[in-house]
């Protein structure tokens, strides 16, 4: 202690290496990509096949460029370094300016689709790009949604081959992500494009209510019960879905067998979002914000739900003071477009990548209860392994202090862990695992294992 | 009545260093007591994770992310926290004097001072430019210098050093790394384990020299390190030299003071030192007898941790010795995580045997010692990690290396979907005794929960 008092001063980095050549080489391919879809949108004649093609190429080999021009040579590890000194995953200039075009992406897709080109008959813009390719696929035209779905399936199987990449010395990251490509490519994207085009009513299989918030709408429940067999079979499904396979699925997994393996809002934030993972907000106020405020979306779609119901049931849409319809609009616009679009995605390079998941997803309400109280699933600490350095909470996307734990060698249970394992990969001690087991299953929310000090010394129990 | 003692039996404790040992001993005092509990410290306002310093530098996370605490929480636990220096300690009005001025009163002090960088008396070892790497004052000034380092020379092949070599690479800063033996760490690492970092590190690009020594540091006009000459002449052009070299207590500042000081403030094992209410925990103390096989200064983490919770219980009425049980240990070198139960000696004793396995590729390896009667000693992990609990059981009830490695599964601790490596070392044991042991078990989490929760008969 020769030193003086020294106020901490923050560490800035003076100099980091920049991207090597071929790094800037993929970006510039990238978006060039990008830019020719754009230009292309423009005029009729430019909107052509060819010119969507070599768009989509573009943008899929810069970015498959660059993740194997970032990992390939590396040794198998850990890659955060300099993520805090990166403009775009440090809250600098380029993640402003990434957060401005997503959220302004997504503020026409829902709200002003025209401006993307949507029209009555013969799109124009952008979704004319995509008429060629959705003629191709389903006998029809383009809309905005199906445009959109191929951006969003492109980004989460091309960011994925990146996170495949990255993690590839971690076989259960590597599952998870192939799991979420394969759920988003074939669940969300294929199977329901190619149900359009035999004319049968279409669902994505695997999203369930309440995430898929108007399942019970009477409009849907219309379409599926006038589908024919198919159609009632969906129905089906769906019901199966919310009652019997996930709370059993859960039951033996935890909620993570839906959110970082199958979900699509999950899907992107696991490989889109993977950069801006730790960006999320891991203090205690954010904590009880985000308890109030899934919670309330969980009891408000339910309330809407039920109404809606009521509504389809007696064909009265007016309880006391409550409107069915006013409200599911509501809904469908504050939650549905501007919570899990809008600030949901649009928000990955300020607020971290489960904005969305963390804080609005009723689903992922729900499945937190069933998580904490009654699921096998916990985060084991390693007994006193824990060196308190803090990767586990800083990595950790849905902002759980998983440090606060590990640290007093208590397992985690928490009804927010999505079970991404990201906390278990970078912890530097081998501190943590995440493990399925019944045997403590009546006491799991209390203080399982916590360093004891006794007349034989400090021990665990 | 003790002097100075405030209404009812509320004590004065104060705390010298904000560490993990302080830091434990106040946790623990107040989870105990009502105490008035004050924690010093110069260096930073807010305790941090020592051990995450190098994460900061490499951009893994800021300053703020290795504090485990909110600032809120120490105001809300009324623990109180000087960022001041301590000058002085007049033991026997009971008084510190700071940097400042301000004069602080204790009932009882807890001196958890750390440790200091060790020094190398050679020429040129007072150029700017050397650096040993400790504190987060160290770690601002090699982040200042960084910009202008074109090649770093790092002396002295410990965690530490190693450390400072993964935090220039990760700005791509060229590292040469001298080190006095003929393997890294190879005063703790086994041979084959002390050979397969050797290789690692060299794949991350560093000038690996061993059998090298430091005996010049050269600096230009301006008084900054321009070169270092290794004890074979050879001279190599560098901008940085970073000693890491081992670290010692940090005593200097009580020599003069009627404290019994060996090579660290000597205390007995409930962590007293020769002065009455004044005691001495983590990296600063050194046992007068510490328990067989442990050695009297261990500068590690975990017990620094253990110190402070047992002298906390202590103050609090609770009279509880420092018993730090099966050691263990941990590290992450590069990308290869290292962890340690029981006892893993560099060269293998007489009377014990060891089973060792390793990976292909060298960068996974599990070896078991157990002495010739057959009990377990300790476990040491390259790349694979296990289960804490489970290797302590197998070594304190004094498991058989077959019982072990009957249900070696028991231990495995790596991410779900990871390749098993336990019938690996059951080959490698087949190999070396001729005897065949077939697993008895699959591992989940219950049959774990059911081994540490069972006496030993039914588990064997």
């Amino acid at each position: 202690m020769n030193q003086t008092v020294q106020k901490s001063i923050s560490l800035t980095p003076h100099h980091f290496p920049d991207l090597t050549l071929g790094q800037k080489i993929s970006v510039v391919i990238g978006i060039t990509g990008l830019m020719i879809g754009i230009i292309a949108s423009t005029s009729t004649e430019a909107r052509t096949v060819a010119n969507l093609a070599i768009s989509l190429s573009f943008i899929s080999i810069g970015v498959i460029a660059y993740s194997w021009l970032s990992y390939k040579k590396e040794s198998d590890g850990i890659k955060n370094n300099l993520v805090w000194f990166k403009s775009l995953t440090s809250r600098g200039l380029w993640a402003w300016i990434t957060a401005l075009v997503i959220t302004g992406f997504y503020i026409l897709l829902y709200f002003f689709p025209g401006a993307l080109g949507l029209n009555k008959i013969n799109n124009t813009g952008l979704v004319g790009l995509f008429d060629p390719l959705s003629v191709w696929i389903k006998h029809k035209p383009a809309t905005q949604w199906f445009v959109y779905g191929v951006l969003y399936t492109m980004a989460i199987l091309l960011f994925g081959i990146k996170f495949l990449w990255k993690y590839r010395h971690n076989q259960y990251q590597r599952l998870r992500t192939l799991s979420v490509m394969f759920f988003q490519l074939c669940f969300a994207f294929t199977i329901p494009e190619l149900l359009e085009r035999l004319n049968q009513p279409s669902m994505d299989l695997k999203n369930m209510w309440p995430l898929n918030y108007y399942f019970f709408f009477d409009w849907n429940l219309d379409k599926l019960i006038q589908g024919g067999t198919l159609g009632i079979f969906l129905l089906g499904w769906g019901i199966l879905m919310i009652f019997i396979i996930s709370p059993i699925l859960t039951y033996f997994y935890g909620k993570r067998w839906y959110c970082s393996w199958v979900c699509g809002c999950g899907g992107l934030a696991e490989t889109a979002g993977d950069p801006f993972r730790h960006l999320s907000d891991k203090t205690l106020k954010a904590w009880k914000v985000e308890r109030w405020l899934v919670h309330s979306v969980l009891v408000l779609i339910v309330i809407v739900t039920l109404l809606v119901l009521y509504t389809y049931f007696t064909g009265n849409s007016q309880v006391l003071f409550l409107n069915s319809f006013t409200l599911r609009e509501w809904y469908g616009f504050f939650i549905g477009s501007i919570f899990s679009g809008v600030i949901g995605v649009g928000f990955y390079p300020l607020m971290g990548s489960r904005v969305w998941c963390r804080f609005g997803c009723p689903m992922a309400a729900i499945l937190g209860i069933q998580q904490k109280f009654f699921s096998r699933f916990r985060i084991t600490t390693n007994g006193g392994q824990c060196i308190s350095c803090g990767n586990c909470s800083t990595y950790c996307e849905m902002g759980i202090d998983v440090r606060h734990y590990a640290q007093r060698g208590q397992n985690i249970v928490r009804a927010s862990c999505v079970g991404c394992g990201i906390c278990a990969a970078v912890c530097p001690r081998g501190v943590l695992k995440l493990e399925n087991g019944s045997v403590d299953i009546h006491q799991r929310t209390s203080d399982l294992k916590v360093l004891k000090l006794d007349q034989k010394g400090v021990h665990f129990d | 009545m003790t002097p100075g003692r405030d209404s009812g039996n509320q004590l004065r404790i104060v705390i010298i260093g904000n560490g993990i040992a302080g830091i434990t001993a106040a946790r623990q005092i107040r989870k105990m007591s009502d105490h008035a509990i004050t924690v010093i410290s110069s260096e930073s306002k807010y305790f941090f994770s020592r051990t995450a310093l190098m994460y900061v530098y490499m951009g893994h996370m800021r300053q703020k992310d290795i504090e485990p605490y909110e600032p809120w929480f120490w105001d809300k636990n009324k623990i109180n926290l000087i960022h001041d220096h301590v000058v002085q300690i007049l033991f026997d009005k009971k008084r510190l004097i700071l940097a400042s001025g301000q004069e602080v009163s204790y009932d009882k002090l807890i001196i958890a001072c750390g440790s200091d960088s060790n020094t190398l008396n050679i020429p040129g070892i007072d150029a700017s430019g050397v650096n040993a790497l400790y504190s987060l004052q160290d770690l601002q000034s090699i982040n200042s210098m960084s910009p202008n380092i074109k090649r770093a020379v790092i002396i002295g092949g410990g965690l530490i050093g190693i450390e400072l070599a993964e935090m220039f690479c990760s700005r791509k800063i060229p590292v040469t790394f001298l080190i006095r033996e003929s393997a890294f760490w190879n005063i703790v690492l086994p041979k084959e384990e002390a050979e397969m970092i050797n290789h690692h590190i060299r794949e991350h690009h560093i000038d690996l020299k061993l059998n090298s020594e430091l005996i010049e540091i050269k600096k230009n006009m301006e008084g900054h390190v321009n070169g270092v000459i290794t004890i074979d002449g050879e001279e190599i052009a560098c901008d940085f030299a970073g000693l890491t070299i081992g670290v010692h207590p940090n005593i200097d500042w009580l020599k003069d003071s009627p404290l019994e000081i060996n090579e660290g403030i000597l205390v007995d094992t409930y962590l007293r030192t020769n002065l009455d209410d004044v005691y001495a925990i983590g990296d600063c103390a050194e046992l007068r007898q510490p328990s067989p096989g442990r050695k009297p200064i261990e500068a590690i983490w975990y017990t620094g941790r253990m110190m402070g919770e047992a002298v906390g219980s202590s103050i609090c009425g609770k009279l509880s010795a420092y018993q730090p049980g099966i050691f263990y240990n941990s590290a992450k070198f590069f990308d290869i995580e290292y962890q340690v139960y029981g006892d893993i000696q560099t060269q293998l004793p007489p009377n014990q045997k060891t089973v060792f396995w390793q990976s292909q590729d060298q960068k996974k390896s599990i070896r078991i010692n157990y002495a010739t009667d057959g009990n377990v000693l300790g476990f040491n992990l390259m790349g694979v990690r296990f289960r804490q609990e489970v290797c302590e059981k197998w070594i304190t009830q004094k498991y058989s290396i077959e019982e072990v490695l009957q249900s070696l599964e028991l231990a495995e601790f790596d991410p779900e979907f990871s390749e098993h490596y336990s019938s690996s070392v059951r080959e490698q044991y087949q190999l070396l005794t001729g005897q065949t042991i077939h697993s008895k078990m699959i591992h989940t989490y219950n049959q774990v929960h059911q081994f540490l929760n069972s006496p030993k008969t039914l588990a064997s």
